[in-house]
């Protein structure tokens, strides 16, 4: 089963830190690609550029509607993800467990909606 | 009802569960399982008056409903679903089928669900009790209720949560979950015991705590769950709340209060203390009064104490300033109250229901009075309101 981890931040944590400390952040997200990669459940990660830049789209209600921004009103920010391939939910929130995300924000995780093998 | 229909509920009961999470657990998709076994009931309530109860009618339905799970994921086209149906055996009863009740009550209480409504989930799953049942026990909508326990069944199809038991390490947390769910139908039954669910919930505690014979606070909750059913017919008389230390101690039930202590014993001896076994032991020492015609307010009082270092909630701070007035006199029990009261404010019934027969025990009658008008305010039961009421008349007749 495939997962996607989206990386919930806020924004205001990420400009408050210090140049060491986001060589610290970025180590430690080093360190968890590694892991996941040793697990061999690792698929695919991205990091993104700010919510400034975002652009939510959709087709509901027959139209295309498109809107500047993020979808949801909240203090955390879209900041990245994983795609993890692993059993079942309980594996998946262990890994989602270990993102450092989930220290600092929330970890989003959607099972995939793609047809397997 | 009779023993013997007791007996026949129960044993379709443990049908109906072990079918179930035999068919969900291989297929992965419970609501494709509940579909295909009410089918199964059904075909069976048709045909079988006609040709006879066959001699293995749980093989007859896992047969039919295995059946009726395959048809229908042909019908499933248009959707992509991981779920399968492999062949299974014929088995001889359901009795000899891998038991998959308890990983089906770890899915229903799954850290991924919504905590209220892992309840729901375990009545309508391992019992077959229907939605708006369940919901009219918890007062919720039973339209709000179904649509929800469809969409967290579609959430444990779809995210795949597993139907295998967790991690070593997860094990203890996921028990708890479990516990806590089943420790909510007994609430439920504990405020309306006329129509509440104090079966299911007893027999889901006893089924948790043969599933999980070396877990101590499931052995713990199974006494804990017996002890306060074997008062249902002792707690409410012609409608009144009857304390438990007044309590006509013939209506109790005896196999079950037995039942309790059995339970309790095999808790303690394995040695892993928890809040479930602690309130049991409170409920086992209320109830030796059977024997001893007295109830030991010491022993209470060192229990409650025991229990606030573990489970600390404002019901058992209130119980606890009860029994302290017990052992040292209503002023030390209005003072344990007041300090409550700082903490947890005002607006605490069963606090003013205390208050109010300490009050009175100390003959400030008018003061009483008053308290007891605030509980009475505060109180949402039939039973204990009149309770409440009658001692407050009582109150002024002697005023």
């Amino acid at each position: 089963m495939r997962y996607t981890f989206l990386l919930y931040t806020d924004p205001a944590d990420l400009a408050n830190m210090t140049e060491a400390e986001g060589m610290a952040q970025r180590q430690a997200y080093q360190s968890y690609i590694e892991a996941l990669n040793a697990a061999g459940v690792f698929v695919d990660t991205d990091w993104l550029q700010p919510v400034t830049t975002a652009t939510t789209l959709t087709l509901k209600g027959g139209t295309r509607q498109v809107q500047d921004g993020p979808f949801a009103d909240t203090k955390e920010r879209l900041g990245g993800y994983f795609v993890i391939e692993v059993p079942d939910l309980d594996v998946a929130m262990s890994w989602a467990e270990k993102c450092p995300a989930a220290q600092t924000g929330k970890v989003e995780i959607r099972p995939s909606a793609m047809p397997t093998g | 009802m009779t023993d013997a229909d007791r007996a026949a509920e129960r044993v379709a009961r443990d049908s109906y569960g072990r079918l179930l999470a035999y068919l969900s657990a291989r297929s992965r998709d419970i609501s494709l399982a509940e579909e295909a076994l009410a089918e199964a009931f059904a075909r069976a309530l048709s045909t079988w008056p006609d040709v006879g109860v066959p001699d293995n009618p749980d093989a007859w339905l896992l047969a039919v409903a295995r059946n009726a799970m395959t048809d229908r994921q042909r019908h499933l086209t248009r959707f992509h679903t991981d779920a399968e149906v492999p062949d299974m055996p014929a088995p001889e009863a359901a009795q000899d089928l891998p038991d998959e009740r308890l990983t089906l009550l770890m899915v229903c209480a799954h850290p991924a669900i919504a905590r209220d409504l892992h309840t729901p989930l375990m009545l309508q799953t391992v019992l077959g009790i229907e939605a708006r049942v369940i919901a009219r026990l918890f007062m919720v909508s039973p339209t709000a209720l179904t649509k929800r326990l469809v969409r967290a069944k579609a959430k444990i199809r779809a995210a795949r949560i597993p139907f295998s038991l967790p991690a070593h390490e997860d094990l203890p947390n996921r028990a708890a979950a479990i516990m806590e769910a089943i420790y909510a139908v007994h609430g439920v039954d504990w405020v309306s015991p006329g129509d509440g669910l104090g079966d299911e919930a007893l027999y889901l505690a006893d089924l948790l705590a043969r599933l999980l014979p070396q877990d101590a606070e499931a052995a713990g909750l199974a006494a804990l769950i017996a002890f306060g059913h074997a008062r249902a017919q002792a707690r409410v008389r012609d409608g009144i709340l009857v304390p438990t230390d007044t309590q006509d101690t013939a209506l109790w039930d005896a196999t079950l209060q037995a039942y309790a202590d059995r339970q309790l014993t095999r808790a303690f001896a394995l040695g892993a203390p928890g809040r479930f076994q602690i309130e049991a032991a409170i409920q086992q020492v209320h109830m030796r009064r059977k024997g001893t015609g007295v109830t030991d307010w010491e022993a209470l009082n060192r229990l409650y104490h025991a229990l606030l270092q573990i489970a600390p909630s404002t019901g058992a701070r209130v119980a606890q300033a009860a029994v302290t007035a017990r052992v040292h006199g209503p002023a030390a029990g209005l003072e344990a109250l007041a300090q409550i009261e700082v903490e947890a404010g005002t607006d605490v019934q069963p606090l003013w229901a205390a208050r109010a027969d300490l009050l009175a025990q100390l003959g400030e009658g008018a003061q009483a009075e008053v308290a007891y008008d605030k509980a009475i305010a505060l109180a949402t039961d039939m039973p204990v309101i009149r309770f409440l009421r009658g001692r407050r008349d009582a109150l002024i007749d002697r005023i």
